[in-house]
């Protein structure tokens, strides 16, 4: 009796929800626009219709029978929905150095072959990047929808200075760094001043006009064609050629065979040494007077003016440090690549790049990291579904946020911790993200 | 001087069109202070379900151009709308009161499903659709070389475009639903032991920013003749820059940031390079936020949705 009296409302429900889903497909699913010699014409498929319906209806009952299910038991329910403040503290330093220890050993490790360090390398790729925007967005609060812009000037830095100069990589790196660093002050300059969500607007516009700019200024960046025959990384001048004329090779110099993976497996440990730096920097500095500046200033701008901490001095310079490590990591990528184009900087990866720190949890470092894997590193195993992969990754993105709102290792560190009263201040942390 | 007349021209019918789509933004941001980044794509849903009603019109043999034009505005408008509110049910309105990048992250997330469910759906290729509504007028007919084209669609955009205005800031400062709307702007935990009903309201107002933009895609489709999955993206952009541009929040401002985007984009086309259009559209609207951080009509006491 108490089952059925339960299920009714829950049929109502599912009913309702079928009903809307079928609404919802009823135009995008249910005609098919074909285009035949006399332009287009409309194709039926009905059945897609019901099938989205049914699918619906089912599915929400399933979830709400489930959901009852659960919550007939709450005491179980309401002990993992409290926040434990103490435990992760422990846990997680462990966590972390396990997974240095398992990045450092992947070469080495019996499975890894050229696919797996390809891949390896690129999720590094969005976990440095991700590290980088979550000194603007996890640590200062500031908004930023074009953090693309930062890793196009970073790669094309590098891809132009080498090719017109003929400049090594190891000494455009550092350049990549400044120029994106100089732009993110030439942004942030006149913007930052602005509220929230203006910023983001206007960063948003600022990606875009990168973009443009890179593919209409054919003359200097070659428009959409791109730069290509960037030169490729040596090993401190060490070339990875199996002859090079005049100069030593990596293989002659160490004594060993001539292979290619010698250059994945150095662009691997490239990667994961530039990336290790930006969280080294982003865990030291923020125990510095600036970045405990910036934390500040992302709870209580009026606070902090009060303070006598200049807002819009301390705001510039964590946008111009975030502009840095993608500086970086854009002239990495476009030393893997040996060729950039601006396709590579849509406003898509700006999201992508947004969506790992926050479904990370701002703030949170290994969260940063198991977010790239979910939406970086699991999609890139499922490349030959190329068109239902970015479906997936948008769900994704919207059920980890309906999920867990705050990301998903959301608990973080205490900036400070009181001798006296740990698990309090702890608290109030968790609170204020 | 009728090179010049033309480009107002255009100008002003691209313009009322972001305009519509800005009146999305504005007012959805007005009430609940989120950046509806799906609203893009709502506007593109609206300029596929569009397309499919025209050729629907045209299989069940109504040839009466504006009943067809008619019926297809209604059900672009209806199901658009389904789909606005769908999306605040199942994406937003969960989120609501939860820390502020939670919703944005999941509009990101709902603009991207929805672009590739459309591509997967009706295929990435560009769908075009003869024109529908032919002819105008010829002015300035003086200057044999160049004729100023006022052509009837671009009357008909400009109509619908103030008829919808007129209609909805009449909605907005004249009825309860109005009234009710602004209180939740103002105050939302107050208009809540008011007795107003929040979450219906938030929702209508996802509906009426949804089917704004289902008329803003019909003119886009009937404009340019051409639409595919990925419009919505540039569009939502500019729409949204319009937004910002009149002063987020203000029904009048969005409209006003929309004629003016149009406009930068007809004159900027006609007299310099096509490819930097958008680079001009956005260093305008970096201009404008530095020396007036409100917008142009956003003051702070402003009647705002």
């Amino acid at each position: 009796m108490g089952t059925l009296s339960r299920l009714t409302p829950h049929l109502k429900d599912s009913l309702a929800a079928g009903l809307l889903a079928g609404l919802l497909a009823l135009p995008m699913l249910g005609f098919r626009l074909v285009d035949s010699a006399q332009g287009l014409s409309l194709d039926y498929r009905f059945t897609w219709v019901a099938i989205a319906a049914a699918t619906v209806f089912t599915g929400r009952l399933i979830l709400l029978q489930a959901g009852d299910a659960i919550r007939r038991r709450p005491s179980q329910r309401s002990a993992s929905t409290q926040p434990q403040a103490g435990r992760p503290n422990k846990l997680r330093p462990i966590l972390g150095w396990l997974f240095i220890a398992g990045a450092l050993v992947l070469p080495w490790a019996p499975l890894a072959d050229r696919n797996l360090l390809d891949k390896a390398t690129l999720l590094l790729i969005y976990v440095m990047l991700g590290w980088g925007l979550n000194v603007v967005v996890g640590l200062a609060g500031l908004l930023d929808l074009g953090y693309v812009a930062f890793y196009a000037v970073g790669a094309y830095s590098y891809a132009l200075l080498s090719q017109n100069f003929g400049l090594s990589f190891w000494i455009c790196l550092p350049l990549a760094g400044l120029f994106s660093a100089s732009f993110g002050m030439l942004l942030g300059f006149p913007v930052l001043r602005l509220r929230g969500d203006y910023l983001a607007i206007v960063t948003l516009g600022f990606g875009e006009i990168v973009r443009v700019v890179l593919l209409n200024w054919q003359v200097v960046t070659g428009g959409p064609n791109g730069v290509s025959g960037i030169q490729r990384p040596s090993f401190f001048g060490l070339p990875f050629l199996a002859t090079a004329p005049g100069k030593t090779t990596f293989h002659e110099f160490f004594g060993l065979p001539f292979s290619p993976d010698h250059r994945i497996v150095f662009l691997y440990y490239l990667i994961l040494v530039l990336a290790l730096v930006t969280n080294l920097f982003t865990l030291r500095i923020r125990r510095l007077p600036i970045g405990r500046a910036w934390e500040a200033l992302r709870e209580d701008e009026t606070a902090c003016r009060s303070l006598g901490i200049d807002p819009t001095k301390t705001k510039l310079s964590a946008f111009a440090i975030g502009a840095m490590f993608a500086g970086f990591a854009g002239s990495f990528f476009a030393t893997r690549q040996g060729f950039i184009s601006p396709e590579s900087f849509s406003f898509l990866e700006s999201a992508i790049i947004l969506a790992i720190v926050v479904l990370g949890g701002l703030g949170s470092q290994i969260g940063i990291v198991l977010s790239a894997f979910l939406l970086v590193g699991l999609p890139e195993w499922f490349r030959d579904l190329q068109q239902y992969r970015m479906l997936a990754f948008g769900g994704a993105m919207v059920l980890i946020m309906l999920w867990r709102p705050r990301g998903l290792l959301s608990n973080r560190e205490p900036t400070i911790r009181l001798a006296s009263a740990p698990s309090r201040v702890a608290q109030t942390a968790e609170d204020s993200v | 001087m009728e090179y010049f007349l033309q480009q107002l021209i255009n100008g002003i019918s691209l313009g009322a069109i972001y305009g519509l789509i800005a009146l999305g933004y504005t007012m959805v941001y007005g009430i609940i202070g989120m950046i509806n980044f799906a609203h893009g794509e709502i506007y593109m849903i609206g300029a596929f379900v569009s397309l499919i009603g025209f050729l629907f019109m045209g299989i069940i043999g109504v040839t009466y151009v504006p009943l067809a034009l008619f019926i297809v505005l209604l059900m672009a408008m209806l199901f658009t709308a389904i789909y606005g509110w769908a999306i605040e049910r199942i994406a937003y309105r969960p989120l609501r009161g939860s820390v502020k990048l939670a919703p944005l992250i999941s509009a990101i997330g709902m603009s991207i499903v929805l672009q590739n469910y459309v591509q997967l759906a009706q295929g990435a290729r560009v769908k075009p659709l003869q024109p529908i509504i032919q002819g105008g007028f010829e002015l300035f007919t003086g200057n044999a070389d160049y004729h100023v084209r006022l052509s009837y669609l671009q009357i008909v955009i400009v109509l619908v475009t103030v008829v919808l205005m007129a209609g909805f800031t009449y909605v907005i400062t004249r009825t309860s639903l109005g009234r009710a709307q602004r209180a939740t702007e103002q105050d939302m935990t107050m208009a809540l032991l008011s007795g107003v009903n929040v979450d219906r309201i938030i929702s209508t107002t996802f509906v009426m920013g949804a089917a704004l933009a289902a008329v803003a895609g019909l003119m886009v489709t009937l404009y340019y003749g051409v639409i595919d999955f990925y419009i919505g993206f540039i569009a939502g952009m500019k729409a949204f820059t319009a937004a910002v541009l009149g002063g987020i929040g203000s029904l009048p401002g969005a409209m006003l940031g929309g004629l003016l985007i149009g406009l930068i984009e007809a004159f900027w086309s006609g007299y310099f390079t096509i490819g930097y259009k958008d680079v001009a559209t956005f260093s305008i609207l970096v201009l404008v936020l530095i020396f007036r951080p409100t917008g142009l009509l956003g003051k702070p006491e402003v009647e705002k949705v």
